[in-house]
């Protein structure tokens, strides 16, 4: 069974329809890179698994359960108690663009505040963990800076760190790369490189082509709400069969 | 016009007004608890997602800044009375803490609901999505960088408070500026009773300036939410 289901998912936001109509099923393990021209819909895709952002027709199942949602006696669904949906979210990671680690927390408070507040992990045992992670994305030294006295590409290894503090069974990375200047991208896809290899389920939104090229092992392309193609990436990338894949990696490929 | 420097100094260094000072701290402290309390329930349901909730904050804010303090201090104290047919009368101190204190509490609400929103929403996203649940991300991840937006204008509140308690002399609260009355009404020396009460209100506001002060530089401390660039090997 898949891990994630997304079915006939449609979203509307400020008057126009942002999704329509998007089905993609990920299976556990696999890693996915999202593809798409800017307004696409892929943030609001990611979004929409962990329920920071309501659906407004069809569902998505993460690990067989609705995420933000219950199904009623009569089969509609209707919304879920905050606690219930929270305690799912919990086992999905989510890297953000902007990095979003706790300006007040250091790098350590960073990575154990979500264990001892959600999970109710002593403070102890979440230390010795969180020191641990810092360590696996090489910043065992860091741990007592604020987030304003470590570089970008510093603080994105910390959020993937904090991330992983939950156990997730799921990772969403939307862009994790294109706030960082281009010396520290690197280090960043390492990270997740590795968290690949350790046989993590990954959604990844990326316009780094070779991040997708080398470690996913399916690429999905959206274009204005829908997914125009999904393929393994040898393929997707040397015989993209839709124009709009095509009319994209084109235009990627000239930027580059 | 002369200065009778002889009764200055003798009410200056009288007794007369330490219980009022006492009263005015007092009052000031208790008025801008409530006054706090309020704006922390006022600006969670300004910002709520809930509209009846919204329009009652909205409503709040808009009647206590429209009508003037003094007018509301007398209405708690004469008219409340009248209203309920003596089911509730309030001593005049009692009654004018509250009237002090409801109307500092719409513009509390007006501060902390400030200092939420200038927090970046991207930190309540990133609570929201580690799994914490609204109150949550409320209690650890948004207060305190609030905090840090909402504890100075607070002392400056304070501040002003203390000073607004004068007006409680309508209703004859035993505050400073009422036994200052009191006092120049019996022998007319206005100028030296004036001085000396503005002596005790410029001493009560540099003892609040220190404590807003010593606050203010322990949530300085605790380097937050702040961008300074803070030199190398000052950290933790
Ligand atoms: N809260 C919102 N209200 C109104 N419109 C929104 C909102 N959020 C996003 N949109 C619009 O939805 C469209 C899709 O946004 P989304 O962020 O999902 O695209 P994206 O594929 O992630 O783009 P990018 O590559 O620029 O990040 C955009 O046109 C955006 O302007
Ligand atoms: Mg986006």
């Amino acid at each position: 069974m898949a891990l994630v289901e997304i079915e006939n998912v449609h979203k509307r936001l400020g008057g126009s329809d942002i999704l329509r109509g998007i089905s993609l099923k990920v299976d556990a393990g696999e890693v996915v890179c999202l593809l798409g021209a800017s307004g696409s819909g892929k943030t609001t895709l990611l979004r929409c698994i962990n329920h920071l952002e309501t659906i407004d027709q069809g569902e998505i199942k993460v690990a067989g359960e609705l995420v933000g949602y219950a199904r009623g006696a009569d089969g509609k669904l209707r919304a879920e108690r905050d606690r219930l949906t929270a305690a799912k979210r919990a086992r999905i990671g989510m890297v953000f663009q902007r990095f979003n680690l706790f300006a007040h927390l250091t790098a350590l408070e960073n990575v154990t505040e979500a264990p001892v507040q959600v999970l109710g992990m002593s403070p102890d045992a979440a230390r010795r963990r969180a020191l641990d992670l810092l360590a696996s994305v090489g910043l065992e030294k860091k741990a007592e800076l604020y987030p304003h006295e470590l570089s970008g590409g510093q603080q994105q290894r910390v959020a993937i760190a904090r991330a992983l503090a939950m156990e997730p069974r799921l990772m969403l990375f939307d862009e994790p790369t294109s706030a960082l200047d281009p010396e520290l991208v690197g280090e960043v896809l390492e990270t997740m490189r590795r968290l690949a290899d350790g046989g993590m389920t990954m959604i990844v939104v990326t316009h780094e082509m070779s991040f997708a090229r080398e470690v996913a092992d399916r690429v999905v392309m959206m274009a204005d709400g829908q997914v125009v193609e999904a393929a393994p990436p040898e393929q997707l990338f040397s015989a993209p069969a839709h124009p709009r894949t095509q009319a994209f990696l084109a235009r990627i490929l000239a930027a580059n | 016009m002369v200065f009778d420097s002889k009764a200055f100094f003798d009410i200056l260094f009288s007794t007369m007004f330490i219980m009022p000072a006492l009263t005015t701290l007092g009052i000031t402290m208790v008025a801008m608890a409530l006054a706090i309390l309020l704006g922390f329930g006022g600006a969670m349901a300004a910002l709520s997602g809930v509209r009846p909730l919204r329009w009652l904050a909205h409503c709040y804010l808009g009647f206590f800044r429209g009508v003037p303090v003094l007018v509301q201090i007398v209405f708690w104290y004469n008219a409340i009375p009248v209203l309920t047919g003596n089911a509730i009368n309030l001593p005049a101190l009692i009654a004018g803490t509250i009237a002090l204190g409801l109307n500092e509490g719409a513009y509390m609400t007006e501060i902390i609901r400030s200092g939420l929103i200038a927090v970046d929403p991207g930190q309540r996203e990133a609570a929201r999505a580690l799994g914490m649940t609204r109150p949550q991300a409320m209690r650890r991840i948004v207060m305190p960088q609030a905090l840090r937006i909402i504890v100075p204008p607070t002392g400056n509140q304070f501040i002003a408070m203390l000073k607004t308690t004068s007006l409680l002399f309508a209703i004859a609260v035993p505050e400073i500026f009422s036994t200052g009355t009191n006092i120049y009404s019996q022998n007319f020396k206005y100028f030296e009773v004036l001085a000396v009460v503005s002596i005790w209100y410029l001493a009560l506001t540099a003892l609040l300036t220190t404590v807003q002060k010593a606050v203010e530089r322990r949530l300085g401390a605790r380097k937050n939410t702040r961008r300074l660039a803070i030199p190398a090997g000052e950290h933790g």
